[in-house]
C-alpha cells in the first residue's frame, strides 16, 4: 500500500494521474463515439440490432437526397447571414460604446447581454409568439401600422428566415460586441493620437488602425460563427415547435440528422450526415483561415 | 469619431505634439455635444428594440394564456385582462413545474461541481509537469473543442444505450466531465501562477496531490468563477442531449419541461409564459450581483486565440 503511495507521488507518475480522467473521457466519449459514427455511416444501423454492411451506399444516397440538400442550404444560409450581421455591426457597435463620448457605457454593456442569458426554449418561445400569425402578434401588429400584414412567419420561406434571424440578432449581438470590446482594450490609444496629429479622419483611423488590430479577435468571432450557425438546431426546433416545418423551410443539417437518427432510427444513415457536416464545417473554416492568412502568421 | 479622443493624462512625446493634440481635443470639444446625444439616442433606439421581447413577457405572464393563443405575445397593457392568476397557479396549481426546476437546479449544482473540479485537476498536470506525450494529449483538447459536438449525437446516444445510462444524469454529466474548453481555459491561468508555490509546498513535504488541493485550487478562485458561470448557463439552458437522453417525465429538466408546455392545450400556455418567467429570474438576479465573472466566463473564447 505504501510502496504503492509513493509510485503515485513520485513525479513521473503524478502528471499521468492528473490526465488520467482526460483519457479517460477522449478516449470513451469522443474518439470511440468519433470512430463508430464514421463506421456507422458505412452501415445500415438500427438502435440494438446487428450493423449491415453497405459500403458507400449512404453516401451516395445522401448526395441526392432533395431532404438532405434542402437542411443543407437553410443551414448555410443561415450560417452566412448570421456572418453578415453579426461580425460588422457588434464591431461597430462596440467601437461606438468604447468611445469617450458615450454616456452610461457599462448600463448598455449590461443591458445588451441580458438576451443572451435566456436559454433557447424560452428565447425560442418567446420568438414563436412574437412571429405568431394572428393579427394581433407583436411583429403582425407593428407591421399592421405601416399598413402591411398580417404574415403566417412561420410557414413561408423567407419570413420564416427573417424570424430565425431576428431571434439569432437579439441573442447574440451583446456577447459579439463583448468580444470585440475585449479585442478594443488590447489596442493602444498612441495609435489614435499618432492618427490624429496626422490628421487622419474618424473613419480612416477605424479602418486602418481598429480593423487590422482587431483581426485576430474578428477571425475567432468568424470561426466560431462558422461551427454555431452550421450546426445550429434548437433555434428552429423551438421556433417550428418540432423538428417538422412546413416543407422543411425550417430543416438544418443537424435536424436531419436527428430525424433520420432519432425520429426514424436510421442509424446509419443519420451518421453519414453527421461525417458529411463535419467535413462541411472543417473545409469551410479552412478555407477562411486561409484567406484570412491565419496560418501565414503562424509560420513566420 | 472618439476614436481620435486620448487620455489627456499621457503625455505626448514633444511639446509640439502636445500643442497640436490640445488644439485637435478643443475642436473636437465644441463638435462633441451633438455626436453625444446622436450616440445616445441610437443607443437607446437599440435598447428598446432588445428589451421589447422581455416587455413583452413580463406582461403576457400578468394575461389568460387563452389571450395568448388568440393574440399571440404583443404590447396590449390593459388591466382588466391583467391579474395575479398565472402566478397563483404557478405556486399553487397540478403541474410538474417545480419538480423540473428542482431537477435542472441539482443538475446545474452537481455536473458543474463535477466539471470544474475534474477540468482543473487535469489542467493542472498539463500545466505544472513536463511528461511523455503531453503535447499529444494537448492537440486531443484542441481536437475535442474544434469538432462539433452535434456530429458525435447519435453515435454517443447509441453508446449510452449500450452502457445502459438511458435516463439517468451520468448521461448527462458523463461525456463532458473533463470538459475541453474547460480545460484549456484552467490551464492558461495556471500558467500565470508561480511556480514558487508548487516548491514550496514540496519542501514541506506535502504530497503532489496535496499541492494541487490545499495549494493551487484556493489560488484558482477567480477562473473558477468564470468557467462556473460559462458551465452553469449551458447546463441551465441545456435542451438537445438532456431530451434525447431522459425518457421518463420525473427526470425533465426545465427546458423539457417548458418545450413539452409549448402545445396550447390545458392549461399550458397559462404555465409557459410564467414559467419561462421564473425560469429567466435565477439568472438574471446572479447576474446583477456577479455581471464581472458572467461577462469574463462568456467571452473566455477570445482570449483562446
Amino acid at each position: 500500500m505504501n510502496k504503492l503511495k509513493k509510485v503515485l507521488n513520485s513525479q513521473k507518475v503524478a502528471p499521468y494521474v492528473f490526465v488520467l480522467p482526460f483519457i479517460f473521457v477522449f478516449l470513451i466519449f469522443w474518439l470511440y463515439p468519433l470512430a463508430n459514427s464514421f463506421i456507422m455511416s458505412f452501415q445500415e444501423r438500427l438502435l440494438g440490432q446487428a450493423p449491415k454492411w453497405k459500403g458507400f451506399d449512404n453516401y451516395t444516397k445522401l448526395l441526392t437526397d432533395k431532404v438532405f440538400l434542402k437542411a443543407v442550404e437553410n443551414s448555410v444560409v443561415y450560417m452566412v447571414w448570421t456572418l453578415i450581421l453579426l461580425i460588422p455591426f457588434p464591431m461597430i457597435f462596440a467601437c461606438l460604446i468604447n468611445s469617450k463620448l458615450m454616456w452610461g457605457r457599462e448600463f448598455f454593456k449590461s443591458a445588451f447581454f441580458l438576451p443572451a442569458l435566456t436559454s433557447v426554449v424560452v428565447a425560442g418561445t418567446i420568438f414563436r409568439l412574437i412571429f405568431g400569425e394572428m393579427p394581433g402578434s407583436l411583429m403582425n401588429s407593428i407591421l399592421s401600422h405601416f399598413g402591411m400584414g398580417p404574415f403566417k412567419y412561420l410557414k413561408d420561406q423567407t419570413l420564416s428566415r427573417i424570424a430565425l434571424l431576428t431571434l439569432a440578432c437579439w441573442r447574440w449581438t451583446g456577447v459579439n460586441m463583448l468580444y470585440f470590446l475585449s479585442g478594443l482594450k488590447g489596442i493602444d490609444q498612441e495609435y489614435y493620437e499618432a492618427a490624429a496629429i496626422d490628421g487622419a479622419s474618424s473613419l480612416q483611423a477605424f479602418k486602418s488602425i481598429t480593423m487590422p488590430l482587431l483581426k485576430p479577435t474578428t477571425i475567432y468571432v468568424v470561426t466560431i460563427s462558422i461551427y454555431a450557425g452550421l450546426a445550429m438546431f434548437t433555434e428552429s426546433f423551438m421556433l417550428f415547435n418540432g423538428n417538422n416545418s412546413p416543407k422543411n423551410i425550417g430543416l438544418t443539417i443537424v435536424g436531419y440528422l436527428y430525424r433520420q437518427g432519432i425520429e426514424k432510427n436510421k442509424l446509419g444513415y443519420a451518421a453519414t450526415v453527421g461525417i458529411v457536416l463535419l467535413v462541411v464545417a472543417m473545409t469551410i473554416n479552412l478555407i477562411q483561415l486561409a484567406l484570412t492568412g491565419m496560418f501565414k502568421k503562424e509560420e513566420s | 469619431m472618439s476614436k481620435t479622443d486620448y487620455q489627456s493624462n499621457l503625455s505626448p512625446a514633444t511639446s509640439d505634439e502636445a500643442v497640436l493634440l490640445n488644439e485637435i481635443h478643443s475642436k473636437k470639444k465644441k463638435k462633441d455635444l451633438p455626436l453625444k446625444i446622436a450616440l445616445c439616442i441610437f443607443f437607446s433606439i437599440l435598447f428598446v428594440l432588445i428589451m421589447l421581447p422581455f416587455y413583452a413577457v413580463t406582461l403576457a405572464a400578468f394575461k389568460p394564456g387563452e389571450d395568448l393563443i388568440r393574440y399571440g405575445l404583443n404590447l396590449k397593457f390593459d388591466l382588466n385582462v391583467m391579474s395575479f392568476d398565472n402566478f397563483i397557479f404557478l405556486f399553487t396549481g397540478d403541474h410538474a413545474y417545480f419538480t423540473w426546476f428542482r431537477n435542472s437546479l441539482l443538475l446545474t449544482i452537481v455536473q458543474v461541481t463535477l466539471t470544474l473540479l475534474v477540468s482543473a485537476f487535469v489542467a493542472y498536470g498539463f500545466a505544472a509537469y513536463e511528461f511523455k506525450g503531453k503535447n499529444f494529449l494537448f492537440i486531443c483538447v484542441l481536437l475535442i473543442m474544434m469538432v462539433p459536438f452535434e456530429i458525435l449525437l447519435l453515435p454517443l446516444y447509441t453508446l449510452i444505450y449500450d452502457l445502459g445510462l438511458m435516463n439517468t444524469y451520468s448521461a448527462i454529466i458523463l461525456p463532458g466531465i473533463a470538459n475541453a474548453g474547460t480545460i484549456f481555459f484552467f490551464r492558461q491561468y495556471l500558467r500565470g501562477i508561480p511556480k514558487a508555490i508548487i516548491d514550496s509546498g514540496r519542501v514541506d513535504g506535502a504530497t503532489e496531490y496535496g499541492i494541487f488541493f490545499r495549494l493551487v485550487l484556493p489560488v484558482m478562485k477567480p477562473s473558477f468563477a468564470a468557467m462556473a458561470i460559462l458551465n452553469g448557463m449551458n447546463s441551465w439552458n441545456n435542451l438537445l442531449w438532456p431530451f434525447m437522453v431522459l425518457g421518463d417525465g420525473d427526470k425533465f429538466t426545465l427546458p423539457i419541461g417548458l418545450k413539452t408546455l409549448l402545445t396550447p392545450y390545458g392549461n399550458n400556455y397559462d404555465l409557459l409564459i410564467v414559467g419561462s418567467f421564473f425560469a429567466i429570474l435565477p439568472i438574471f438576479i446572479l447576474f446583477l450581483c456577479f455581471q464581472k465573472y458572467f461577462i469574463d466566463g462568456m467571452t473566455a473564447g477570445a482570449v483562446k486565440g
